[in-house]
């Protein structure tokens, strides 16, 4: 589903990404684990095509196709996703319409019908329940006011109403207490599917815990230095980077 | 918590009251006639032995200003000036030029070290081996250049500088000796018919400091140049130049004072940066000219005009201002950001009380693209002084993703001043952002009660807490200036207090 | 300083006017002051960014009748007055006003020769409403009608208002201008409005004049203790548009709203100036300023707060932000703050700057097309502003006038650039 050869970035003239290689089949979740500035969140930048980026090398294709030569929302209709670590407020959009105008969309682009105010109000009420979301979080503007633990749900709730092919997950479980990880791991785990993919991105160990991974890599200094199983996870936990990684 | 410490021995020093630096020196000055005009501009130049391009330059400048009207936009007031009724050339008296410091009056020597200006013992005995850089001291030498109303009377630490190429002497010897780098720079930033007080400086300017770094070169030391009106009803025009060649560094400090007197004098100084591609200057004043009594009477008028043309790419201008002195200022230092990427800082501290009048703030025009800057302005006001903070931030549609921010706090002490703000943002660039914030507030009454719980009297109450308004300016100064402009702070605000 | 009076056309117009008994000193006054002076040019620190030029130098005269009417805006109340081509019609109003001449002693109380526009009125007006709620009473939603026929030329009026609320009394105006499409007309009106005590007025205008129209409009209000004024201003139409608020905080515990929106389309200029006199202690004021600058434009915001010695207590704040949408729009900004009082909390702040990157990628990274998501953004950006109105007709009013100028700026010029 998602082929990485060989990836360089930088931002200012600064190299991040140093030739990363991934693979990412089909209905398969993997965990992306690594230090500060090792380059977890510019791999999920380039990935989504936000601007400020230099892609000096390498390429990336998603189910054959050239993500890097496509436009943010076009990677988003086509089935892309990111988590943001951190969701941006938009004051004056309303949580409803932004939902709703995404999904239709996403929604074109799939060739599905556009759905109206009231279908699209019952869709987001049933996973707003899953997420133990209150409704009123749907009147207000986009992420304004929400505590941390709502903005990951948030992300969470867009990402189950968009229903993408590869979910890239960027330190979703930072600030978030032990309760509202299971909700947002939940959200994620339900997700699973033979045409659904996910790499997950994240610092600790503890997210794996609800979300076990079929793979897991790790990404120091630009560049992809060990994969393994789950138990890869574990054994970083226990003996930190620097100790896996030599 | 030095700097607490400080601010306390300040305040109670302040029990013997007054401007500590209002003493007047007795020496045997020289003065030309008293009166501007065309003969005064002439005596000036052939005083400094002027070439003639400078004298036909001056005699330009004198005829533009004739057609000048002064200035009535700012926020303060005060009689017409007299241009007329004042000395525009003041000297101490020499049978021959000194030669070294060993020939300058020692009159004049006492009245810097009266001021604590470390012209002498500690320049030349930390000089000379390249020193500063000894850490069990932990200071840097500052290599200070002195000008006493007219001239400039002594420059030290030049070989050690001139060891790196570094040019710092008077500006009237730079004429002299580099007339090459002074004719291509002078009034280059700051033209001679810029406004009615830099015309007037152009025409008489007597001495100032001049500087230049060459490329590449990081300047060892501080460089300093300490200003004193000292002689009755003389103006003084100063004029600095600093020329910051690519890839160098310095740091630059100045500093002034005036005797008391019930007579108010002139001040119009002219200072322009240059600054080449990677270039860095910080310039540091502490101004703290008389500021005339409870009443008003006497006090320099501090007209100046500052800017520095940040010319090359990535150059970056620091200016850093402590004005608690003056019975009038007016003053805007101003960055022209030509280069892409350069950076223009502005930040200010500003203390009017009794009948001082401030109108002070700065111009940020930004041309290149990328280029940024930082303007914060700490006014306070106290007594019945007016405080105000004038700005411009310009960004022309060239200046892509150009950046400035802008913050403005007032303070006001006593229920008989005024606290005002006047910034113009003049945004003509899609991709530029543009940020201005200003509050205006007092001290808070559980502020106050805090710290008299802990047993701080009123006014060492006071001095803490303006110094904590004030921090994010302070901490911009060289060490040893930050020290002294808290000392500063504490005695501007001698009475406020009830 | 014999130059030629910049306002001479206007004097000559004055000079055919009669004058009642009851308006003659205000008439006189604005009439000497418009001679000596003429209007002020971009020398006057108070027109520094807006250039009255093309209005001094524009012909207006009134030839021919008003034939057809144009269409009225929609009803958003009950009660409305309506003023065609700057003459109030009786005919299409249900609300009858009292004469202005029963407002002889309020009449150039407030708006005074000293300031330039309402000089130029008080020459040349011919017209205008005296709306008096007695004590007590609640007028409820006024509508104040403007608009124009265009079949009488370019022609220029000056109607003044005069609005007097007694102790507690309470109203809403809904004050609309509209005009034809490309004649270069100048509407200049005048508010004195007076709120006694514990009064409260919400004051909602709509300026939409033609797009080749001047729209020069200045409100003074004075505000009794305990008294509220509530202003929001939408400033979408005319090629030059000058919108001044005078307001004075007279007594204790009296509170000023200003707030509004500007849409700055191609061609445009848009300069609103606000004046505002803290003279009394325990008093507050708000702010909020919103400009969106599209094509070839020009937005000016002015915004003055003068705190005086006895005004102590006061809590006063300001926002003006602006968003930029081209390459060739342009945006000034003066807040000003001056403060005599020391016991106040008065802020001011002021942005400028394109759409936020971030924001606009987070919208494209949800599957939204770039130009849609540029647009969520704009509107949120002027919702926020037009949210805060309380009349919930007066906020539907403004809603759609805000979407009517989106969708026109849309359609004739598509954004230029990117983000």
């Amino acid at each position: 589903m998602l082929r990485i050869e060989g990836l360089t970035a930088e931002i200012d003239g600064k190299p991040i990404l140093q030739g990363v290689d991934l693979e990412v089949p089909a209905g398969e979740l993997h965990a992306i684990m690594g230090p500060n500035g090792s380059g977890k969140s510019t791999l999920s930048y380039v990935l989504s095509g936000r601007e400020g980026y230099e892609i000096t090398g390498g390429s990336v294709t998603f189910n054959g196709v050239d993500l890097l030569a496509m436009e943010p929302e076009e990677r988003a209709a086509s089935g892309v996703f990111l988590a943001f670590q951190y969701p941006v407020e938009l004051p004056g959009v309303g949580n409803a319409n932004f939902l709703r105008t995404a999904l239709n969309a996403v929604r074109r682009h799939r060739g599905e019908p556009e759905v109206d105010a009231m279908q699209f109000l019952k869709l987001a009420r049933v996973r707003m329940k899953e997420l133990s979301m209150p409704e009123d979080m749907l009147k207000r503007g986009v992420n304004v006011g929400f505590s941390g633990g709502e903005k990951k749900r948030n992300e969470v709730l867009q990402m189950a109403l968009l229903r993408p092919k590869l979910a890239i997950l960027d330190e979703t479980d930072s600030g978030l207490d032990i309760d509202a990880l299971k909700i947002v791991a939940d959200g994620v785990n339900a997700m699973r599917a033979p045409d659904f993919s996910a790499l997950i991105i994240t610092h600790y160990q503890r997210l794996l815990d609800y979300i076990v991974p079929d793979r897991v890599h790790v990404l120091m200094a630009g560049r992809i230095v060990k994969s393994g199983g789950p138990e890869l996870a574990h054994e970083l936990e226990a003996q930190g980077y620097a100790q896996v990684a030599a | 918590m030095v700097a607490v410490t400080e601010t306390i021995e300040a305040v109670q020093s302040v029990a013997e009251g007054g401007y500590k630096w209002g003493f007047e020196t007795d020496i045997e000055m020289e003065f030309a006639p008293k009166g501007l005009n065309e003969d005064i501009v002439r005596f000036i130049s052939a005083k400094k032995n002027e070439p003639a391009w400078l004298l036909e330059w001056r005699l330009k400048a004198f005829a533009h200003w004739k057609t000048m009207v002064e200035p009535e936009w700012p926020a303060v007031n005060y009689p017409k000036i007299d241009y007329q009724d004042a000395y525009y050339y003041a000297a101490p008296k020499y049978k021959v030029a000194p030669k070294s410091l060993d020939e300058v009056d020692p009159e004049l020597l006492r009245t810097y070290a009266k001021l604590g200006i470390p012209l002498r013992e500690q320049a030349i005995l930390a000089g000379v081996e390249g020193a500063g850089d000894s850490p069990a001291e932990g200071r840097m030498p500052i290599a200070v250049d002195a000008v006493f109303d007219s001239v400039s009377v002594s420059t030290s630490y030049k070989e050690r500088l001139a060891k790196d190429g570094i040019i710092f002497c008077p500006i009237s010897e730079a004429v002299q000796e580099h007339p090459e780098l002074v004719r291509q720079y002078l009034g280059s930033v700051v033209p001679p018919g810029d406004n009615y007080f830099a015309a007037l400086n152009s025409a008489v300017f007597t001495d100032g400091s001049f500087v230049y770094i060459p490329k590449g070169v990081k300047c060892p030391m501080e460089l300093s140049t300490y200003f004193r009106i000292n002689a009755k009803s003389t103006g003084q025009f100063e004029r600095t130049l600093i020329i910051a060649d690519a890839g160098s560094k310095v740091s630059y400090l100045e500093g002034c004072t005036a005797p008391m007197r019930d007579e108010n004098q002139l001040h119009a100084a002219v200072v322009e940066l240059v600054l080449m591609d990677d270039a860095t200057i910080k310039y540091s004043t502490v101004q703290n000219w008389y500021p005339g009594d409870a009443e008003g009477r006497g006090g320099i008028y501090n007209f100046v005009t500052k800017r520095a043309a940040c010319r090359g790419a990535r150059s970056k201008v620091s200016w850093t201002q402590v004005e608690t002195g003056s019975a009038i200022t007016w003053k805007y230092p101003s960055c022209i950001l030509l280069g892409d990427d350069s950076v223009g800082e502005f930040y200010s501290v500003a203390i009017t009380n009794n009948r001082q009048q401030a109108d002070t703030g700065t111009k940020m025009w930004h041309i290149g693209a990328r280029t940024k800057s930082t303007i914060v302005s700490k006014g306070i006001s106290a007594g019945r002084g007016q405080n105000t903070y004038r700005g411009l931030v310009k960004i022309s549609p060239k200046a892509v993703g150009a950046r400035n921010f802008t913050q403005c706090d007032s303070l006001l002490i006593g229920d008989e001043c005024g606290a005002h703000t006047v910034p113009y943002i003049e945004n003509r660039c899609m991709t530029a952002k543009v940020e201005h914030e200003a509050t205006t507030s007092r001290i808070a009454e559980d502020q106050l009660f805090y710290c008299r719980q802990r047993g701080l009297t009123q006014e060492e109450a006071v001095g803490l807490i303006v110094n904590g308004f004030c921090r994010e300016v302070l901490k911009e100064l060289p060490m040893e200036f930050a020290v002294e402009a808290q000392k500063l702070l504490a005695i501007s605000l001698e009475g406020s207090v009830g | 300083m014999n130059a030629i009076n910049n306002a001479a056309g206007f004097l000559a117009r004055a000079d055919t006017l009669s004058t009642p008994v009851w308006a003659a000193s205000t008439r006189a006054a604005g009439r000497a002051a418009l001679a000596t002076y003429g209007l002020p040019t971009r020398r006057a620190e108070a027109f520094k960014y807006t250039d009255l030029a093309p209005v001094t130098q524009a012909a207006f005269g009134a030839e021919g009748q008003a034939l057809a009417l144009p269409a009225l805006p929609a009803m958003r109340g009950h009660a409305r007055l309506v003023f065609v081509d700057g003459v109030l019609r009786g005919d299409l109003s249900n609300l009858p006003p009292r004469p202005l001449s029963d407002a002889a002693g309020l009449l150039g109380s407030l708006a005074h020769a000293t300031q330039p526009l309402a000089a130029m009125n008080a020459a040349l007006f011919e017209d205008g409403l005296f709306l008096d709620v007695p004590a007590g009473e609640d007028a409820g939603l006024i509508e104040l009608v403007s608009v124009v026929t265009g079949a009488m030329g370019p022609i220029a009026f000056h109607p003044r208002h005069v609005l007097r609320l007694g102790q507690g009394a309470r109203l809403t105006l809904l004050d609309t201008s509209d005009g034809v499409a490309g004649l270069g007309y100048l509407h200049n009106p005048v508010f004195e409005i007076s709120l006694g005590e514990g009064a409260e007025m919400a004051h909602v205008r709509i300026q939409r004049e033609g797009r080749a129209a001047f729209h020069l409009s200045s409100v003074h209000t004075a505000i009794a203790a305990r008294a509220t004024y509530d202003n929001f201003t939408l400033n979408a139409g005319g090629r030059l548009a000058r919108n001044e608020i005078h307001a004075s905080l007279d007594g204790p515990h009296a509170m000023c709203h200003m707030n509004g929106a500007q849409l700055v389309g191609d061609g445009q200029h848009a300069d609103t100036t606000t004046d505002l006199h803290h003279a009394a202690p325990d008093c507050g004021s708000r702010q909020t300023y919103k400009t969106v600058l599209a094509g070839r434009s020009r937005g000016v915001f002015q915004g003055k707060i003068l705190v005086s010695r006895a005004a102590q207590r006061t809590d006063g704040y300001q926002m003006n932000q602006a968003l930029l949408l081209s390459e060739t729009s342009e945006m000034d900004s003066k807040p000003q703050l001056e403060i005599y009082a020391d016991d106040v909390k008065c802020s001011h702040g002021a942005t400028v700057g394109a759409l936020d990157a971030a924001q606009l990628f987070y919208l494209r990274s949800r599957g939204i097309p770039q130009e849609q998501a540029r647009s969520m953004l704009v509107e949120a950006f002027l919702t926020e502003a037009v949210d805060g109105v309380g009349d919930d007709a007066c906020r539907t009013a403004l809603s759609e006038a805000v979407a009517g100028w989106w969708v026109g700026e849309r359609s004739t010029a598509p954004l230029a650039g990117r983000a």
